[in-house]
């Protein structure tokens, strides 16, 4: 039917606009990881990529009503050849470069980067060091926060009155600053965390033929000490043991944190807010549903984008300033503008609490006010905040 | 259905030449169906079952045809308003949302959300005349009172796109705040206001410039700024009010059409979109999306003076003329 359709052609009128060129890049540090527990989370390979990748095909489209174009440049490198590949982008024009990179290797990033004319967009960071006493004038954050991440499950956690929580957390250092994030939410909020237990991970396959024997047989045992609590709080981003405590513990408890119920920046299952064409266009694109490197990725380039529309260049001192500054808002799929902190440069944003199949809840929670906006009740406010800028 | 079927009746009693009585349609976007409530009494007709997610509905000048929108279904669909029997549907293109008829009553003009299109149907011949393409995710589908103009906003764009009904070519972008809802004009043409939810504005645009000439903000006191989402806008046939549905906010801001202060703020349901008067204007109609029901605002007291309890999630609404 619609091929016989008369197919109006793509005469854009731009408006009276600069003949801006946006170069973006995406910068993949690889370190490497343990497989998941689950198969169903095996990494495709190309996350963060592919949402960078609608961004641009999203901003060339507004682009092209105003004579401005975009071009991504990819790369992958190993921390020691980090440098050298940032430095490639940059020879090829990169200005925006999204980083996925753990702390340490964005730091090394960021000060090799230091006083060029290149700003640098962590997707993938969650450390709140990172916006605080290691905060960098030249690094934007696009992910949330662990601190956001907490403060908007212990929201929803307080929301339920599930305020007694046992924490188990997991024994890498990601684990422990989970964990630690989790203690400060519930300071915050008023939850009271009355066991906390501490699982150490010592090594091994991270799956066996019939490992589920021996896991229902250990984890009620391990939790049969804990006091009486309403909900079970995992720190587990390494995944070694959370995805294994819902179902399994000694008392019949629900399970929050990184097992259960999630607080994460985006779901493939969320719909809200117009998110559902986010969700097929990225589908359309990459063949696959959208994750949260993907979505930051693309609230990232789109960040830039929408400075540049409003600014009307690409000049990145002036899109800096505008992403930085009062005027600049993003619509983003999450009811809410989204916006940088400046004092840390931390992208405003919701938090979407899911568990493996639905949308649970979207934090911040109603009943949680704010002087600024109930944004800033998720994570460090200004006035806690490390960061010397 | 009691209500409906009396309804029936009574038409037969007075005979052919009676106009069915006014009735106003509603989309429950989560019900799949269409409420209908009688303007007389203000009490539900019925609520008839329709095709998935519908969401934008409107009504032929002659009252005959009621187009829904199914947007899961990908189609626009096409009823008896008096039946509710289905006529036939139309080749909307995909995830078809919102619409505007040309004043003529013909074409209609659809923005397809998940393809950066609008479509331009020939609702006689239910064929498609036209594809054009717009910025990313096509909402709002405003058109002039003389028909040459057609406004579609696009959500992720930012920009309300002028397009020329005899071309179907863009002519002018207007960038407007974060996530454009709405566009409506004036019954004189004069003004075109469009509504953008994440920006919380209404800009008001001279259509023969293009130009942004004033901007329309709220404030309501204990309402986090945030929770103040323009989407729904109708202008009175004198221009002299406007009526902007703030969303999560639950009020229906009332602004001067000719100062664009805030005079008022009516308190409705839970999350107001859409917006449609009696061709009399006597009463304005809103979808609350969160409380299940639609508000009744008194338009000459301002004073909401009635809810009705609709289907799940009502969306859209549209009047049935004299």
């Amino acid at each position: 039917m619609l091929r016989t359709v008369l197919t109006a052609a793509i005469a854009l009128a731009p408006m009276a606009a600069s003949a801006a060129e946006v170069v973006s890049a995406v910068l993949r540090i690889e370190r490497e990881r343990p497989a998941p527990i689950s198969r169903l989370e095996l990494p495709a390979g190309d996350e963060g990529f592919m949402g960078a990748l609608l961004a641009t095909r999203d901003n060339e489209t507004t682009g092209g009503f105003l004579g401005h174009t975009y071009v991504l440049h990819k790369a992958a490198a190993l921390p020691e050849d980090a440098t050298a590949a940032l430095d490639d982008l940059i020879e090829q024009g990169a200005r925006f470069i999204v980083t996925l990179a753990e702390a340490d290797d964005l730091l090394a990033l960021a000060d090799h980067a230091a006083g060029r004319d290149v700003l640098l967009l962590n997707v993938s960071a969650p450390d709140d060091r990172l916006r605080g006493v290691d905060c960098r004038a030249n690094v934007l954050h696009a992910t949330p926060s662990r601190r956001m991440l907490a403060d908007g499950l212990a929201q929803y956690l307080l929301w339920k009155r599930w305020d007694r929580w046992a924490l188990v957390h997991g024994s890498h250092p990601r684990d422990r600053e989970k964990a630690e994030a989790l203690r400060a939410a519930a300071r915050r909020f008023g939850a009271r965390i009355v066991s906390e237990l501490a699982f150490e991970d010592t090594g091994g396959a991270r799956r066996s033929d019939t490992g589920h024997v021996l896991v229902q047989r250990q984890i009620p045992g391990l939790m049969q000490g804990l006091r009486e609590h309403d909900v079970v709080v995992v720190a587990d981003e390494s995944q070694v043991f959370g995805v294994h405590m819902p179902y399994r513990g000694w008392t019949a408890r629900p399970v929050a944190g990184d097992a259960g119920l999630r607080a994460t920046a985006w779901h493939p299952a969320h719909e809200g807010f117009g998110a559902t064409q986010l969700q097929r266009r990225f589908e359309a694109l990459a063949g696959r549903r959208m994750t949260d490197l993907d979505y930051e990725a693309w609230v990232a380039l789109r960040a830039v984008s929408e400075a540049v529309t409003r600014t009307d260049t690409a000049d990145l001192a002036t899109v800096l300033a505008h992403l930085l500054s009062d005027d600049f808002e993003l619509a983003a799929f999450k009811g809410m503008p989204l916006s940088f902190r400046p004092w840390s440069r931390q992208l405003r944003q919701a938090v979407i609490l899911g568990d493996g199949f639905t949308v649970v809840s979207i934090s911040p929670q109603e009943e949680f006010l704010h002087q600024r906006t109930r944004l800033d009740t998720l994570g460090v406010d200004e006035a806690e905040s490390a960061c010397p800028l | 259905m009691r209500g409906f079927l009396a309804g029936a009746v009574a038409l037969l009693a007075l005979g052919p030449v009676a106009a069915w009585a006014q009735v106003v349609f509603v989309t429950n976007e989560k019900g799949n169906s269409v409420t209908r409530i009688d303007v007389a009494t203000l009490e539900v007709i019925d609520t008839v079952p329709v095709g998935q997610r519908p969401r934008g509905i409107t009504i032929s000048n002659d009252g005959r045809q009621l187009f829904v929108a199914a947007s899961d279904d990908d189609t626009v669909q096409v009823f008896d308003p008096e039946t509710m029997r289905l006529i036939h549907t139309l080749p909307s293109g995909p995830d078809p949302e919102q619409f505007v008829l040309h004043p003529s009553g013909n074409p209609l003009f659809i923005a397809n959300e998940d393809d950066n299109l609008v479509t331009v149907v020939d609702v006689v011949t239910r064929r498609a005349l036209a594809e054009i393409p717009v910025g990313i995710e096509p909402e709002g589908m405003g058109i002039s009172p003389d028909g040459r103009v057609l406004v579609n906003t696009s959500e992720t764009t930012n920009m309300a796109h002028f397009i020329d009904t005899e071309t179907f070519k863009i002519f002018h972008n207007t960038l407007v705040d974060s996530r454009p809802r709405v566009a409506e004009f004036t019954r004189d043409g004069s003004l075109l206001f469009v509504s953008a939810e994440i920006g919380g504005t209404v800009s008001v645009i001279d259509p023969a410039s293009g130009e942004i000439v004033h901007t329309i903000r709220f404030a309501v006191p204990g309402v986090t700024p945030e929770a103040l989402q323009p989407v729904g806008v109708r202008v009175t046939a004198d221009g002299s009010r406007v009526f902007v549905a703030l969303g999560p906010a639950n009020r229906v801001a009332v602004v001067d059409g000719r100062t664009f202060e805030v005079k008022n703020y009516l308190l409705v349901g839970q999350r107001v979109w859409q917006l449609a008067f009696t061709p009399d204007e006597r009463y304005l109609f809103t979808t609350n999306g969160n409380s299940n029901d639609v508000s009744v605002i008194d338009v000459a007291a301002e004073r909401v003076i009635k809810s009705i309890p609709v289907g799940d999630q009502p969306w859209g609404v549209v009047v049935s003329p004299n």
